[in-house]
C-alpha cells in the first residue's frame, strides 16, 4: 500500500510501484479528469501539480510521489488562481474537443502561481502541451486574461 | 436509389458529399435493413419508419424544472454541433440554448436527418439538418401551445410563448413547458407550423456560448476513455507489425499469464490481447508477450508486403500508364496544347497522414443477461457501428445498444475502418471472458492501426498563350480515395470524388480542361481525414496555378482575379482576404527578424468557399508561418464564434500537415509510433490566425473542414515567393529551405 495525498484527501493505493501516477489517478481512483494522450511526456494531457509544479503524470511512478502533494483538475476550482484560469477559459471559449484542456488548465494555473504576470515568452515556455484542435492562440489569450 | 438513402433522391454530388463515410467490415451494410430491425417488430400495416426529424418525442425531453434534453442526431467532438443544435431548436421552440442538455441519440430511424442517412461528417451536420431541426422546434412549440389551450380552455391564437412558458396575455396566466410536456406529446403534431422570421432570430446567428466549455475546462467532460462499467476487465493489445498477418505462436504465455492482475490472454484477428484488472497491468503484460506472426507476402502492393514502403507505393502511382476515367472535361485540350506558346508540367505528391486526435480510441462491450449487447464507443455513425457490432457479436442489430460519448477529437477518425477500430476486439473479448471488457489502444497501437489519409499523386500540365494566359489544364490523378474504398457500389462513374475533389470543381475559367482519375488501390486502411481529398488536392492545384502564373509572367493575385471573372462570390472573397492582410503584397519584403513573403490560395470545399493568404519566413532552413488570413464564405451561419473557432482549428491542421506530418512505411511497417515520431503542430509554430466570415447568402455550406484546404497551398506559394523553391512533395519538413 502506498499512501498519496491528492486534492487534500488521503488515499491508500495498492499497485506496482512503477505504475504511472496517471493510471493510478484514472483507473484506480476514478479521477478521470486527467487525460492519457501519449504516455511519453509529449502531449501534456496528463498534467497535474506535484507540490504546485506542473508535472506530466505519465512520467511519475507511484513510488516516486512520496509525500508530494498531488493536485488534479478535479480540485482546480478550489484554488483561487485555478478558478480565475477556468473563468478565463470559459469567457474566451477556449476548448474545442476539450481533451487536452484539463492539462492546459493545470499548466496555466502552475504558470500563474509562479509568474502572476507572464510575458509572451513565459507563456511559450510554460504552455507546451499539445492541442490537436489548434486552440493555442485562445489558450494564450485566456492565460493573459486570467493574469490581468 | 441506393438503400443507404431511403426516400431521398439527391443529386449525385449532394449524395456523395452526404455519405462522407460509412463502412463496414468488408462490405457496406444495408443500413435501412438494420434500421428496420432496430425498430423491432412492425406495428401493423402502416408501420413505416417515421420521417426522420419529425417525431418530437424522439428528440426532446422537457423536464419540470424547465431544462430540456435534446437527443441530437450528431456527436459532439469539438465542432460545436451540440450548441448549434440547441440554438436551432431553441430558436423555434422559444427556449434559450443555455437551458439545453444535449446528448447523442441512440441508433434509430428518427435521426437519419442527413439526406436520409445519419452521420457526423462531411461538414454536413448543420447544413443538412437546419430546416428539419428548426421545424422540429417549431412543431414542439405548437404542441405546447395547443396543450396549454386545452388546459386553459382558450383558443390557440390567444396564446404566445416566451422562454419556455406559454402565456395567456388576456388573463396573465402562464404555463411552463415542463408542466405541459406530458399532455403536449399526446397530441398529433401539426404538419405545417410556421417558422420564425429570421429577422426576429435571437439565438441563430449569435455567438451563443458553447454548452460544454465549462465541463471541458474542469475535467468533468466524459469521453469514451473515461467510461467504466461494473465488473469490467481492462484489455490492452499488441497489433501485428504488418497489417494482414496473424499471431501464430506465443512463446511465453505461461510467464505472462502469471504477471500481476492478468486475467487471460487472447488471440484476435491481427492482434493479441491481455485482459487484466487494470489497463496498466494489461498493457505491461501484452507488451511482454513474445509473439510470432505469420509471414507477410514478400513483395507487391496488393497487400502490406514485407518490403512495402511509401516509396514503392508512390512509384507505382507515378508509373501507371492506365489512362483512367475522365473526371472533368471541357473544350479542346489537345488543340490548346498544340497551339501553346509555352507548356508547364509538374508532379505533386502527398504522404499518408494519421488523424492523431488526442484521445486514444477505446471501447467497452458488455453482454447483458438476456443476451443483448451494450457497446460504448467513439463513433461518427451510430447505426453503422450498431450493424457491425451486431455482426461481430452474431446478434440482430436490434439487440445491440450503441452509446456515443463525446469525442476527444475526430477529424474523420471514428468511422468503421475494418482493423482500424477497437470495438470488434472489445466485443470478442467480452464474449470470450464472459465479462464486460474495455479495450484501450495505447498511443503506439493507435499509430499502428489508425486508418490513414491516402498517399496521393497528381500530374499537372498547362498550356499558356503568348500573353502568358493559361488556355488549357490537364491533370492526371492516380490513387484511391475513401469513398471509392468504402462506397464504390454507390458511385455512378468510376471516378472517386474523394480522390479528385479540389482538382475538379475549381472556379477558374480556364477554357480547356481535362482531369482524369486512375484507380490504384492502397494495401493499407485508408480514411476520411479532415477535408478528405481537398486536404492535398487544393495544395497541388493552387501551387501549380502559381507555377502557371510565374511561367506566364503574371502576379498570382492578378491571374486569379482574371480567371474568376465570372464569379462575383469568389472575387469578393479574394478582395476581402487581400484587404484583411492590408492589401495584396507578395514580397519578398523586409519583416520583423528577416525577409518574408506571402502566398495566396482559394478552395471550394464542402459547399463553402475560402480565400487564404499566408505570411512566411525561413529560419534555419525551416518555414515559419507568421500570419494566416482567411476569408470564409459558408453562405450563411448559425454561430459566428463557433464558425471562427472551427475555421482556425481546421487551418491549424492544414498548417500542421503541410509543415510536418507524414506516416512513412518502410519494410511494411509504419515508422511513427507516437507524437515524437509523428510531430504535430506545437505552440512554437502557431501563427496569428485572422478569420473573417463573409455571408454571401448562398446555400449553407460546411464549416468544420473548409478552413483547411487553402492553408497548405498558401504556405507553399509563400515559400516559393520567398526562396524560389517550389515544393511539390509534402510535407515541407522533407525539404531544406534556402535562406531568403
Ligand atoms: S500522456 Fe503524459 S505527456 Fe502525454
Ligand atoms: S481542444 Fe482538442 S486537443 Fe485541444
Amino acid at each position: 500500500m502506498v499512501s498519496l495525498t491528492i486534492n487534500g484527501r488521503q488515499y491508500a493505493v495498492d499497485a506496482e510501484p512503477d505504475t504511472p501516477l496517471l493510471f493510478v489517478l484514472r483507473d484506480t481512483l476514478g479521477l478521470t479528469g486527467t487525460k492519457y494522450g501519449c504516455g511519453i511526456a509529449q502531449c501534456g494531457a496528463c498534467t497535474v501539480h506535484l507540490d504546485g509544479q506542473a508535472t506530466r503524470s505519465c512520467q511519475v511512478s507511484l513510488e516516486s510521489v512520496g509525500d508530494q502533494v498531488v493536485t488534479t483538475i478535479e480540485a482546480i476550482e478550489q484554488d483561487e488562481i485555478g478558478r480565475k484560469v477556468v473563468e478565463a477559459w470559459v469567457a474566451l471559449q477556449v476548448p474545442q474537443c476539450g481533451y487536452c484542456q484539463s492539462g492546459q488548465v493545470m499548466a496555466a494555473t502552475a504558470l500563474l502561481k509562479q509568474t502572476p504576470h507572464p510575458t509572451d515568452g513565459d507563456i511559450a515556455e510554460a504552455m507546451t502541451n499539445l492541442c490537436r484542435c489548434g486552440t493555442y492562440n485562445a489558450i494564450a489569450a485566456a492565460v493573459r486574461q486570467a493574469a490581468a | 436509389m441506393h438503400p443507404l438513402l431511403p426516400g431521398a433522391s439527391p443529386s449525385r454530388r449532394t449524395f456523395l458529399t452526404a455519405i462522407g463515410g460509412a463502412f463496414v467490415l468488408g462490405a457496406v451494410l444495408p443500413v435501412r435493413l438494420a434500421r428496420a430491425e432496430a425498430q423491432g417488430p412492425a406495428e401493423g400495416a402502416g408501420a413505416l419508419a417515421p420521417k426522420p426529424g419529425t417525431r418530437v418525442a424522439a428528440f426532446l425531453e422537457i423536464h419540470p424544472d424547465g431544462t430540456i434534453k435534446l437527443l441530437s442526431p450528431f456527436v459532439e467532438g469539438g465542432q460545436g454541433i451540440a450548441t448549434g443544435m440547441a440554438q436551432i431548436v431553441g430558436e423555434e421552440l422559444d427556449v434559450p440554448p443555455s437551458r439545453f442538455v444535449v446528448e447523442c441519440a441512440p441508433p434509430g430511424p428518427d435521426y437519419a436527418v442527413v439526406n436520409g442517412i445519419r452521420m457526423t461528417g462531411g461538414s454536413f451536420s448543420t447544413r443538412s439538418s437546419y430546416e428539419t431541426m428548426r421545424r422540429l422546434g417549431a412543431t414542439a412549440r405548437d404542441l405546447m401551445i395547443r396543450a396549454a389551450a386545452a388546459r386553459l380552455k382558450v383558443q390557440d391564437s390567444e396564446l404566445t410563448t416566451s422562454d419556455g412558458v406559454v402565456l395567456h396575455a388576456a388573463t396573465g396566466r402562464a404555463l411552463p413547458y415542463g408542466e405541459l410536456a406530458a399532455d403536449a406529446l399526446k397530441l398529433k403534431p401539426n404538419e405545417a407550423v410556421p417558422l420564425r422570421d429570421p429577422k426576429n432570430f435571437r439565438y441563430i446567428r449569435q455567438p451563443v456560448p458553447r454548452l460544454d466549455v465549462r465541463d471541458k475546462s474542469t475535467g468533468r467532460a466524459v469521453y469514451a476513455i473515461d467510461q467504466k462499467v461494473d465488473g469490467m476487465l481492462y484489455a490492452a493489445v499488441q497489433h501485428a507489425p504488418r497489417l494482414g498477418t496473424e499471431p501464430t505462436r506465443l512463446a511465453n504465455e505461461a510467464e505472462v499469464k502469471a504477471m500481476p492482475g492478468v486475467h487471460s490472454i487472447h488471440r484476435l484477428p491481427g492482434a493479441v490481447a491481455v485482459a487484466a484488472d487494470s489497463w496498466w497491468r494489461a498493457r505491461k503484460a501484452v507488451e511482454a508477450l513474445k509473439v510470432e506472426w505469420s509471414a507477410a507476402k514478400p513483395s507487391g502492393i496488393d497487400t502490406v508486403a514485407a518490403d512495402f514502403s511509401s516509396e514503392t507505393m508512390l512509384a507505382a502511382l507515378k508509373a501507371s500508364a492506365d489512362p483512367g476515367h475522365v473526371a472533368e472535361e471541357q473544350g479542346d485540350v489537345a488543340g490548346a496544347f498544340a497551339r501553346a506558346a509555352k507548356v508547364v508540367e509538374a508532379d505533386y505528391e502527398a504522404p499518408y497522414l494519421a488523424h492523431a486526435q488526442l484521445e486514444p480510441p477505446s471501447s467497452i462491450a458488455r453482454f447483458e443477461p438476456d443476451g443483448t449487447l451494450d457497446v460504448w464507443l467513439p463513433n461518427q455513425m451510430p447505426e453503422v457501428f450498431q450493424a457491425v457490432s451486431a455482426k461481430v457479436a452474431g446478434l440482430p442489430p436490434a439487440q445491440v445498444r450503441i452509446h456515443s460519448p463525446m469525442l476527444g477529437g475526430f477529424f474523420g477518425r471514428h468511422f468503421t475502418y475494418e482493423a482500424g477500430n477497437p470495438f470488434p476486439q472489445a466485443i470478442l473479448l467480452a464474449k470470450a471472458t464472459g465479462r464486460p471488457v474495455k479495450v484501450l489502444w495505447s498511443r503506439e497501437e493507435e499509430f499502428a492501426r489508425d486508418a490513414v489519409r491516402p498517399l496521393s499523386f497528381s500530374r499537372f500540365r498547362a498550356a499558356l498563350d503568348a500573353a502568358g494566359q493559361p488556355t488549357a489544364l490537364e491533370v492526371r490523378t492516380v490513387g484511391e480515395g475513401p469513398i471509392g474504398r468504402y462506397f464504390s457500389m454507390m458511385m455512378q462513374t468510376p471516378v472517386d470524388p474523394s480522390a479528385v475533389e479540389g482538382i475538379v470543381g475549381k472556379p477558374y475559367a480556364v477554357p480547356n480542361r481535362r482531369m482524369t482519375f486512375t484507380k490504384i488501390a492502397h494495401p493499407v486502411n485508408i480514411a476520411f481525414w479532415r477535408s478528405v481529398g481537398h486536404s492535398m488536392n487544393d495544395a497541388f492545384y493552387e501551387s501549380f496555378l502559381d507555377e502557371v502564373a510565374g511561367a506566364g509572367g503574371q502576379d498570382p493575385f492578378a491571374l486569379r482575379m482574371a480567371l474568376l471573372g465570372g464569379s462575383a462570390r469568389h472575387r469578393t472573397l479574394l478582395t476581402t482576404v487581400a484587404e484583411m492582410s492590408g492589401g495584396w503584397r507578395r514580397g519578398p519584403y523586409e519583416g520583423e527578424g528577416g525577409m518574408r513573403a506571402r502566398g495566396l490560395a482559394m478552395a471550394s470545399p464542402f459547399g463553402s468557399e475560402t480565400a487564404t493568404i499566408a505570411e512566411v519566413s525561413v529560419e534555419g532552413g525551416e518555414a515559419r508561418v507568421h500570419n494566416l488570413w482567411i476569408a470564409f464564405d459558408p453562405g450563411s451561419i448559425v454561430n459566428p464564434a463557433i464558425v471562427k473557432a472551427q475555421v482556425e482549428s481546421a487551418a491549424v491542421l492544414g498548417l500542421s500537415s503541410v509543415l510536418f506530418e507524414q506516416i512513412v512505411y518502410r519494410d511494411g511497417v509504419r515508422q511513427s509510433q507516437n507524437y515524437d515520431t509523428y510531430p504535430v503542430l506545437r505552440r512554437e509554430h502557431m501563427p496569428k490566425v485572422h478569420v473573417r466570415i463573409v455571408e454571401s447568402g448562398a446555400p449553407m455550406g460546411g464549416v468544420g473542414e473548409p478552413g483547411l484546404p487553402g492553408v497548405p497551398p498558401a504556405i507553399l506559394n509563400a515559400i516559393a515567393a520567398l526562396t524560389g523553391q517550389r515544393i511539390r512533395a509534402l510535407p515541407i519538413a522533407n525539404t531544406k529551405l534556402s535562406a531568403a
